[in-house]
């Protein structure tokens, strides 16, 4: 029964695969891969600029999970570890900020990106997704978990300074949940789709927009399509595959 | 010495001082934007916006598209919440059963890989009208085609199966997560008094879950009531955003119309103000239940 399911999730990649290394225009009732993949992918690259796109996707990816988990990490650690009035007001707004969907803000936020001169290029991609309160909700959860409150304290007796004990305690026991926190970020940006549609133009395309620009219009090949589908889907499965273990076992913290 | 001071009790507002930067810039600014431009008739071209109070919630009462919009999104809220949650939890069991899981775990992970926007395009050409392999399915088992953009209810089908395929095996592993650390004592005692696995399961397990199903249920609930990409692909014919006679427009989709498309701002803004009270009041039944389940 588990196998089916894994079946089923696998179906799809392969469909993916299949449809997209057909002969164009082809009719095939065969639900075998055919050996047109290699040409479909040239048509891709003829199609849409989909190199610049990985580039730009990869940029902005990276950029947002690596500001997300140093921003996330620093603010999960003063919640969890340091002593400041209005502290627990303050994380209550984390956990308020948990459940606000953020992309029903896209109007005042192209407006502003307008007024900023952004739009149209990364840094409206980028600039709001820098940190998130799930990001910090769930590195103050590990922080409490991983880091003794002993030994932050231990640390300031001996004369840290507030950073000197997220550098030498926090950042060190911290790793694990980084990871996941990185990787997780860094697909959930990967796969974003509204807000860039809204604020990136044609010349600063993403993966997700090119996609939609190889599959919008009356008319849809599909071989190419999916030979674009495929291509775009490889780096994430790569990195899914090499953090596997990490994802699986973080998402279980995230309630 | 009083400046070393001074710097130790700011340093924990600095540390959080990045994230209130962009929460106040991604969350607390377009909230009271939203609200305020929910006031005006103000077109995205001209910016002479005219005051019109109420007025767009008015209109949203009677806009015969917001409402199939909203019935839309209901369908699909319901259409992934319940399957998801049912699936998830036998799912869950299962795995617990597995000594050896992790290799099981990714496999069923693997859909949260591809990115919606792939997902929505090869749903798009399995559930294809004339050439899709479903509908080969179908009529090889003397089956009659289905339209699948066309008829209302099957284009909600379809959708929802994206949803469903992408993030069932995502939340199966959040209900794992909670079904390990259900302490094993109430099953012995359970066990003592000759329950048998099945009623071990829904007697002794699933009230210790409760708290996690709450979650997977507001979360799914919550990216229901937002679902804009899989639907946006559903269909490509241009102009039309859900379907020729939005027959699959949801809110999300109607709203970046409104604002994108037909550039009408503060219509679009009181349509997000409906739909952030909508969720705001979720999430509150949500905490609420949740610390009530917690005690």
């Amino acid at each position: 029964m588990l196998a089916g399911f894994v079946a089923g999730s696998l179906f799809p990649f392969y469909w993916a695969f299949t449809v997209g290394s057909r002969e164009p225009g082809a009719r095939v009732s065969t639900p075998l891969p055919g050996g047109h993949f290699l040409a479909n992918a040239r048509r891709v690259f003829d199609t849409v600029p989909f190199w610049q796109a990985l580039g730009n996707s990869v940029l902005v990816s990276a950029a947002v999970a690596a500001s997300t988990v140093v921003f996330a990490t620093l603010a999960g650690f003063a919640f969890a570890r340091l002593r400041f009035p209005g502290r627990d007001r303050l994380f209550g707004i984390v956990v308020a900020g948990l459940a606000v969907p953020t992309q029903l803000g896209i109007i005042p936020l192209y407006r502003a990106m307008a007024d900023l001169g952004w739009a149209g290029g990364l840094q409206a991609v980028i600039v709001p997704n820098l940190v998130t309160a799930l990001g910090v909700f769930l590195m103050r959860q590990y922080t409490v978990s991983a880091v003794p409150a002993e030994l932050v304290e231990a640390a300031r007796v001996d004369g840290c300074s507030p950073w000197g004990a997220f550098r030498h305690v926090c950042v060190p026991a911290v790793g694990p949940a980084a990871a996941f926190l990185g990787v997780f970020t860094f697909m959930t940006s990967w796969n974003d789709f509204l807000w860039p549609l809204v604020a990136l133009d044609a010349d600063h395309p993403t993966i997700p927009l090119v996609l939609e620009r190889l599959q919008s219009g009356h008319y849809v090949d599909y071989s190419l399509v999916l030979a674009g589908t495929t291509l775009a889907t490889i780096p994430v499965l790569i990195v899914f595959v090499a953090f596997g273990r990490r994802i699986t076992t973080g998402i279980g913290q995230l309630p | 010495m009083t400046m070393s001071v001074s710097m130790r009790s700011r340093a924990p507002y600095l540390f959080i001082l990045p994230f209130f930067a962009v929460f106040g810039f991604v969350v607390v600014y377009p909230l009271i934007y939203n609200g305020y431009l929910a006031l005006f008739d103000w077109d995205l071209l001209d910016d002479s916006p005219a005051f019109v109070g109420f007025g767009n919630y008015a209109a949203l009462l009677t806009d015969e598209r917001f409402g199939r919009a909203v019935v839309n999104t209901l369908s699909l809220v319901a259409l992934t919440t319940v399957p998801q949650l049912v699936i998830a939890i036998g799912l869950a069991a299962l795995l617990d059963t597995r000594r050896i899981a992790s290799r099981w775990e990714i496999g069923i992970l693997l859909p949260c890989a591809m990115s919606l926007v792939a997902v929505a395009i090869v749903f798009a050409n399995l559930f294809g009208p004339r050439f899709g392999l479903v509908n080969d399915a179908l009529t090889a088992v003397g089956l009659d085609p289905v339209d699948w953009q066309a008829d209302r209810f099957a284009a909600h089908l379809a959708i929802a199966s994206m949803v469903d395929w992408r993030w069932t095996g995502y939340n199966a592993l959040i209900v794992l997560a909670a079904l390990r650390a259900v302490p094993r004592e109430p099953h012995e005692a359970a066990l003592l008094d000759g329950a048998g696995p099945m009623r071990r399961f829904t007697s002794v397990t699933l009230p210790l879950l409760r708290p996690t199903l709450v979650f997977v249920a507001v979360t799914s609930t919550v990216g229901g009531l937002q679902i804009f990409t899989e639907p946006k692909l559903f269909d490509m014919l241009p102009g039309a955003n859900g379907g020729a006679r939005g027959q699959f427009q949801t809110v999300t989709l109607y709203l970046y119309q409104a604002a994108f498309e037909d550039r009408h701002l503060g219509y679009a803004a009181a349509i997000a103000c409906v739909l952030f009270v909508v969720i705001g009041l979720l999430a509150w039944v949500n905490y609420r239940v949740t610390r009530a389940l917690a005690r």
